[in-house]
């Protein structure tokens, strides 16, 4: 059984914050949601966990489902143990399951050492990790994570990511949203946002199959169809035409998600 | 430093609460205060008991205004009537002599009705005045039954909307509605702490008064226990209620001292109510701080019953039933927003 959005609307006020959105998250996957700012993430999976209410569309969600917000969710003035007590509680895991569970989770996400801690004290990473922990107590199918790695050093985005691979090796279905493109290329399937439309969506092999035109690699830049990556300049043709002095680039997530979204404005 | 100053009036323009607060409130705030700061006493709510009842009403300076005339009554009768509240000086006419009781609980009115009485004397000799409940005519006595609610209107609707919006601003409050908790789950714990701080808050300031200020306590605890109960019940709503209107904690704060001064100064803790004018009087009735001084005063001070605070008591229960109701729906609106539309 999958969960997600089916042709979603979701109207703000008098903005658009969703249109016509699907996002299906498989069983044992782990479904990234990427997108730059006020593309849409976080009001997908706040409508996929019912906090904010659907205009249009249908959203398909389990009964059980595990959230951490943006700002992590732990709460600041309770211990390690304290916050994934609450959750247990809240869920009504018995005390001796309870306290596996609550083991098992401090092992997984190395906060054994720190279960004594104020959720204030830990750092980014820290906190961020308990979140997920919280999240994932109850054993949900759904576990939604809204961008749990921004902020995070990179060995902590690592240790992040390997805990969620062995998290979907149980069955649990998992949607994160994340700004970061190499983070969204490592998952199963990818909904790239723009705007709060779809640009592409699928596993990695099909968005960067699916990418309108190609891009190169060019001297210089500056121009709305280039951007900067790794120090050079990228270049957009709509048509596939190479520009002279230009080398051919094999894209990756960012670059797709880059012409999609160029394309899709030149359209408009 | 010019750019610091326009920075400042954009912020300030566009915080239209506090803006308003800083506008509006001081005019507001003077004309009611200065309509509702009086102790000026003009009108005593009286009744005359006992034989000569009829005759002697008709003898008494204006300041007393009858509004019980009882020719069958005794001093039994008149002290049912202070301990009501239904009278605030109550006279015993029997034949010979007039004793006029004078409620001890009312300060400033007892204050009144024995310099009112003191002259009076002159004209009939046969007049007799007794203190009744506070005959030192202590402001301690009197002031601390008013104190003790003003703790509660403290903790009960400052901290706990500060509480609630604190969880709302660090997120957590979203991770509480995706829980499986029920709105009203989340809601009661929520206040459960405060009910309990603002208990023993108020058992300690009732304690103190006794044992320290030598406040009495005439009445019996469960009728006290009960209006205060009540009064908790209204004053922890209007904190969920405040929380639920606020996005911020400096927003909460704004809103509670808007609904906090007002009691302090309308509720007749301070200023009787019958000295204010009549334009700014019905606010003081709109205040559940006026009900619970009225319950407390009652029971500590006149040793009332719970038949004689029922009024108050009974529309304590009302303000609580509607702002505890209004609080429950916007917080568990704001909960589960999406389930509202499922």
């Amino acid at each position: 059984m999958s969960w997600g959005l089916d042709g979603v609307g979701v109207r703000l006020g008098d903005a658009t914050a969703l249109d016509d959105v699907t996002i299906t998250v498989e069983p044992r996957a782990i479904t990234a949601v990427v997108g730059g700012d006020g593309a849409g993430k976080t009001t997908a999976a706040r409508v996929l966990v019912g906090l904010t209410p659907a205009s249009s569309g249908r959203v398909r969600r389990p009964a059980s489902i595990g959230y951490q917000p943006e700002s992590s969710g732990v709460w600041r003035d309770l211990t390690v143990t304290e916050n994934l007590q609450l959750v247990a509680g809240a869920h009504g895991v018995r005390s001796g399951e309870a306290a596996r569970r609550i083991g098992e989770l401090l092992d997984a996400t190395d906060l054994t050492a720190a279960r004594d801690r104020l959720g204030g004290r830990l750092s980014g990473g820290m906190r961020q990790k308990l979140g997920v922990a919280m999240a994932l107590l109850p054993d949900p199918d759904l576990l939604v994570l809204d961008e749990p790695t921004t902020g995070l050093d990179p060995v902590s985005r690592l240790e992040l990511w390997a805990f969620l691979a062995r998290t979907v090796e149980s069955g649990t279905a998992v949607l994160l949203t994340t700004t970061y493109y190499d983070e969204a290329a490592r998952a199963s399937s990818i909904v790239a946002l723009d705007d709060g439309r779809v640009l592409a969506t699928g596993p990695l092999e099909r968005v960067l199959g699916a990418m309108p035109g190609a891009v190169f690699e060019v001297g210089s830049g500056g121009g709305p169809r280039s951007w900067r990556r790794r120090g050079r300049w990228r270049l957009w043709s709509p048509d596939g035409t190479a520009p002279p002095g230009s080398t051919p680039v094999d894209p990756d997530l960012a670059d797709a998600v880059i012409a999609a979204a160029l394309a899709r404005r030149e359209a408009a | 430093m010019l750019a610091m100053i326009r920075k400042e009036f954009r912020q300030v323009r566009r915080d239209r609460r506090t803006l308003a607060m800083l506008v509006l409130m001081p005019i507001v705030l003077l004309l009611v205060f200065g309509y509702a700061a009086s102790f000026d006493v003009s009108e005593i709510p009286s009744g005359v008991y006992g034989p000569d009842a009829d005759r002697f009403a008709e003898r008494l300076p204006d300041v007393f205004a009858v509004e019980v005339v009882d020719p069958g009554g005794d001093r039994e009768t008149a002290i049912d009537a202070l301990v009501a509240a239904e009278a605030h000086v109550a006279f015993v006419a029997d034949g010979g002599s007039v004793t006029a009781l004078v409620d001890g609980a009312e300060l400033f009115m007892a204050q009144s009705a024995v310099q009112v009485l003191t002259k009076a004397r002159e004209a009939l000799p046969a007049l007799e005045h007794e203190v009744l409940f506070n005959p030192g005519l202590d402001t301690s006595a009197v002031l601390v039954p008013g104190l003790a609610g003003l703790i509660v209107v403290f903790v009960g609707t400052l901290v706990t909307s500060m509480s609630v919006v604190r969880e709302r601003e660090a997120g957590t409050l979203e991770q509480l509605a995706v829980m499986p908790f029920r709105p009203r789950d989340v809601f009661v714990g929520k206040i459960a702490p405060y009910f309990l701080v603002a208990t023993v808050d108020i058992v300690a300031v009732m304690i103190v008064g006794t044992l320290v200020f030598d406040v009495p306590f005439n009445g019996s605890l469960a009728p006290l226990a009960l209006g205060t109960l009540l009064f908790l019940f209204v004053a922890l709503g209007v904190g969920v209620l405040i929380s639920s209107m606020s996005e911020n904690q400096a927003q909460a704060i704004q809103l509670a001292l808007m609904t906090t001064l007002p009691q302090v100064m309308l509720s007749g803790i301070i200023f009787p109510l019958s000295s204010m004018a009549p334009g700014v009087r019905w606010i003081g009735y709109l205040l559940p701080l006026t009900y619970f001084n009225q319950v407390a005063k009652g029971v500590m001070l006149r040793g009332a019953g719970i038949l004689d605070v029922l009024g108050p008591m009974v529309l304590l229960a009302v303000l609580g039933i509607a702002i505890f109701g209004v609080a429950t729906v916007r917080f568990s609106r704001q909960l589960r927003p999406a389930k509202a539309v499922a």
